[in-house]
Order: structure tokens, then sequence, then C-alpha cells
């Protein structure tokens, strides 16, 4: 393998360590996040909003602005979007329709720039082990944002996205949380594309807190571990892809896919104890916790 | 509890005249009513008659074209404590991370902004509440894994916490087999009757609900009429109602309300056409 004779040392040092932090604050967000990504049924929408802006760092590319910046912007503009689409619509056809046209504008800019950008490619994949020190302080104050806000709406979120009509009663409007949900996942994005890739930050999303939930029944727990299973996910992708130089891509992938398959096993190991308990008597009892 | 006590006799609910078009079909026709604290009252008809309609425009979620709704006697408001809401019968997803006791806690803090604290006063609120509706052998599950008829008493324990005056049912007895469907009904007369409040429950079929019945709202093409049960189920009324002849049959206890099919204005079972339909 090619990188195998790398002294372990190394590993901690220099632009490493730019990429450790940069990658585990990432990992947070996307574990956060993705725990409402989940319990909403919006795997689509996650989907959508980090693909999509890519069309946006094209475009900023192409007027000599900073990428993250055309990221930002079409991030949040997308979300919201398919936010005010999904009201009348189908949100599903909503959102298909925004990532589209999305996607659209991006093979537009890309065609209209003279020179072709590497550095838009590598959007795609994410470059974790090029993160330069001056992207530190943007995703941190990124992440602070987005931890920030889902803690402010964490309660009428969760009430919203189980009895949406019942929280409608009592004055949490679906909409209102759903477009700010929605700019949350935007922001979540936008810092964490450059690190991971549009293509990626998907399975971090989706991966972990889907593993999570078959671990706990309780939403907090949930939540933490969603978090602790995208980090553990992120440092042994690091780590496996310093070692061998294959991209970290493939690793966050496929450790995120494993970790959701041990998850599913897990779930149907205890539905089995669980029956085995009870001796085939139907009655509600509590999992583990 | 006192307090409620005294509170008896007073209006709870009053609407007035309330009349719903959804995209040019005349949903609810000047519906009028009141309820008192304490009351149970059945709102009935057949699907499409306006029911969840009128819990739409009673909870603040649809607009009245016409006439007016008083919740406590001021005009109902957008997140009105007064009202508990008990939503129909959906399907929660069975892997959610969430217990059954999680769900009744949203009830209490769920509107409000930030994480919120655990307490030892919203456990034992929360414990209380699993109580009231037997539900502390199922509190720790998965509430998507529970059963309806126990998802049905998580859901009411959800909406009583926060100590409405008036609980709505949006029809908690569709889909429910008919032992878990007496024993709802059975807990929300208890309830009734303990806490002194007020409920409104829809529901398509009258006869599990008549037995605890205080007054009924009878809907049938978006027409109300409403009072007691002998006011209301007899035939000269519900006739003028549906505008065709209907009768009321008592069956070995069970109230049927039949009507000929036929453009006939008389029940007519000799041709095959005119079979008998039972409306309720």
């Amino acid at each position: 393998m090619p990188g195998g004779g790398r002294g372990v040392g190394q590993v901690f040092s220099g632009f490493m360590l730019n990429a450790w932090t940069v990658a585990t604050i990432v990992a947070v967000v996307a574990g956060l996040v993705g725990f409402f990504v989940v319990l909403r049924g919006a795997a689509f929408v996650a989907h959508a909003i980090p693909n999509g802006s890519f069309a946006g760092a094209a475009g900023a590319s192409l007027i000599g602005v900073s990428t993250i910046v055309g990221l930002g912007v079409f991030a949040v503009v997308g979300a919201l979007g398919i936010g005010l689409l999904g009201r009348r619509a189908r949100s599903d056809v909503a959102t298909a329709l925004a990532l589209v046209v999305m996607l659209g504008l991006g093979a537009l800019f890309l065609s209209l720039s003279t020179a072709y950008a590497p550095e838009i490619y590598s959007l795609l994949f994410g470059e974790v082990l090029g993160v330069s020190s001056q992207q530190i302080a943007p995703t941190l104050g990124l992440a602070v944002v987005c931890v920030g806000a889902l803690g402010a709406i964490y309660r009428p979120l969760l009430l919203s996205s189980v009895l949406g009509e019942v929280g409608e009663a009592r004055g949490v409007s679906r909409l209102r949380v759903e477009l700010s949900f929605l700019v949350v996942v935007a922001l979540a994005t936008t810092m964490t594309v450059p690190v991971v890739g549009t293509l990626l930050i998907f399975s971090l999303m989706i991966g972990s807190p889907g593993a999570a939930r078959s671990f706990t029944s309780r939403p907090g727990r949930a939540i933490g571990l969603s978090v602790g299973i995208s980090l553990v996910t992120v440092w042994t992708s690091i780590a496996a892809s310093y070692a061998t130089d294959y991209p970290v891509g493939f690793f966050v992938g496929s450790l995120s896919a494993a970790a959701y398959g041990i998850g599913r096993a897990w779930s149907v190991g205890r539905e089995r104890r669980k029956e085995r308990s009870a001796g085939g008597l139907a009655f509600g009892g509590a999992g583990p916790s | 509890m006192d307090q409620l006590r005294r509170q008896v006799d007073e209006e709870i609910l009053s609407v007035e005249n309330v009349s719903v078009r959804l995209s040019g079909r005349q949903i609810l026709r000047e519906v009028g009513f009141e309820i008192r604290a304490g009351e149970f009252t059945g709102l009935i008809g057949s699907n499409g008659a306006g029911k969840t309609t009128l819990l739409r425009v009673i909870l603040g979620l649809q607009a009245a074209g016409e006439g007016r709704v008083l919740v406590g006697g001021r005009p109902r408001s957008r997140r009105n404590p007064l009202i508990g809401y008990v939503p129909q019968k959906f399907l929660l997803d069975p892997d959610m991370p969430l217990r059954a006791r999680d769900l009744v806690g949203l009830g209490l803090d769920g509107h409000k902004l930030g994480v919120g604290r655990p307490s030892r006063t919203k456990r034992a609120l929360v414990d209380e509440m699993l109580r009231a509706v037997d539900a502390e052998d199922f509190a720790d599950a998965r509430v998507g894994q529970l059963s309806g008829g126990e998802q049905q008493r998580i859901l009411i324990a959800h909406a009583l916490i926060g100590r409405p005056r008036l609980l709505l049912a949006d029809e908690p007895l569709a889909n429910l087999d008919l032992r878990s469907a007496h024993e709802v009904v059975g807990l929300l007369s208890r309830i009734s009757a303990e806490q002194g409040i007020a409920i409104l429950i829809s529901a398509h079929e009258m006869n599990p609900l008549l037995p605890v019945l205080d007054r009924i709202v009878y809907l049938a093409d978006g027409r109300a009429a409403s009072g007691t049960v002998e006011e209301v189920v007899r035939g000269d009324v519900l006739s003028e109602l549906y505008g065709r002849r209907v009768d009321v049959l008592h069956v070995s206890g069970r109230v049927l309300v039949v009507a000929g099919t036929g453009d006939e204005d008389s029940l007519d079972d000799s041709a095959g056409r005119g079979r008998l339909e039972i409306v309720s």
C-alpha cells in the first residue's frame, strides 16, 4: 500500500491536526442534525441540499467569489425553496425539482468556467486531508450556529416532527419549524461539504443516527450515540485513509453503512430476546434504555 | 380542582353559526352548539359529514368563513391552553427513539423553545398522567411499537397534561377493536367526571358512546342538530337534518339510523333498489 510506510507520529502533526479538528467538528454537527433528518424522514432533502449547493460553488468560482459563499447561498435558498414549495405540493417532488434546478445551474456554471476547477471537483468528494488552518474558524463558527439553533428549537422540532397537527393546534407552526430546520441543514451542509464532500455528508447524516436509534429508545441518548458513531466513523476513516492512501470518502461511506447494518441486526436481536423473555405473550415491554 | 368544580356550569365552548366553504364545496352550514364544563359530548356523523372540519375550526387550524367560536367566553386564539387535542389515529414510526413517557412530556412543554431540563416536578406530572390513562406498564416502551389502543391512551395523556378544560378527540375509536374502544370510552368518561374536563369526541358510530354521552351534536351534510341524545336521535329531528325520511330504530339496546337509498320518501325494502342503508 502506497502510504503504508508513514510514521504513526505524523498522523497528529502539522496539516493532519487541521484535518482532525475540522473533521471532529463536522462529525458532531452531522450526527446531531442527522438525528432530526432521520426522525423527520427527510433523507432526500439531506441529499438534495448538499448536492444542489455544489452548483453555488461552481457559480461562485465563475464570478470570482469564495466558493464557501456560493455553497452557503445555494444551500439556504435551496432549503427555503424546498420548504415553501413542499407546502402545496408533495414534498419529495418539490425536493426533486429544487435539486434538478440547482444541478442544471451547476452544469451551466461549469460549462461557462474557462478553467476546469479542480477545487469544484474536490467539493464532490471532499478533501479532508487538505484542510487548511484558515478553514477551522469558519467551520467552528457555523457549527456553533447550527448547534445553537437546534438547541433553541429542540422541543418544538421534536413535537412537530412526531405530532405535527397537535403541535400546530398548540401554536407550533409546522411551516416555521420546517423552514428553520431546513436552514440548519443548509448551514450544516455549507460547513461540511468542503471537508467530506457533497456526496458523503449525506452518509454521515443518515448512517450514524440511523444506527443510533436501534440501540436506545430515548431521544437524548439517541442523539448522543449518533454523534458518537459519527465521530468514530470520521476518526477511523481519516486514520485508515492516512495509512492506506485510499480516499476518506470510501471509508466514511462503508463505515456508515456498516454501523447502520449493526444497528438493524441489534434491533432484530432485541425483538427475538423480547419474544423469548415474554414467552410469546404480546405486551409492551421496555426497550433497552 | 376546587376551582374547576365551582365553574362547572361555565360555558367552555360556544360555536355560533359557523359556515365553512372549502374549494367551492359547502362543508359546514350554520353550525351552532355549546359545551359546558365537565360535559361529555359526541360529535356524530358519517364520513364526509364535516366532523373533522368542525374540529379543525374549533382548534383554530381552519378559519370559519362565517360565524365564530368562543373558548372560555373569548374568541379562540391559536395556542389555546384551554383545549387539548387527540388527533385521529395515524402511523407512528415503530423505530423512532421516543418512549411513551417522552411523548407525554412533550404535551407539557413541547411548544416551548430550548432543550428543557429534566425536573422532578415534570417527571411526577408525567407519571401522574401515565397513571391516569393506565399506561404505566408501557411507559418506557417505544411509542411507535404500542398497539392502537395503547397509543390512543398515550395521546390522551399527552393532551391532558397541559390541564385543558376541553378535550377534543378526533375519531379515537376508529381502527380499535371492540375491547380497546370500550376501554378508551371508559377512560375518557372517568377523566371527564374526575377532573371536570369537558370532552368532545367525534365518531361515525354512536353506539359505543351512548352510555356515557351527556349531549350529542349530530352532523349530516354540514348541518348540525344538538341536544341530549333523547332530543336529537329521533326520527323527526334527523329526517329534517338529512332532508329526507330516516328512521331511528332501537334494536336490542343499540340505536340504528336507517334511510331508504332511493329518492322515495318512504322506506321500501320490497324492490332490490330500495335496500336499507344504515346511516349511523
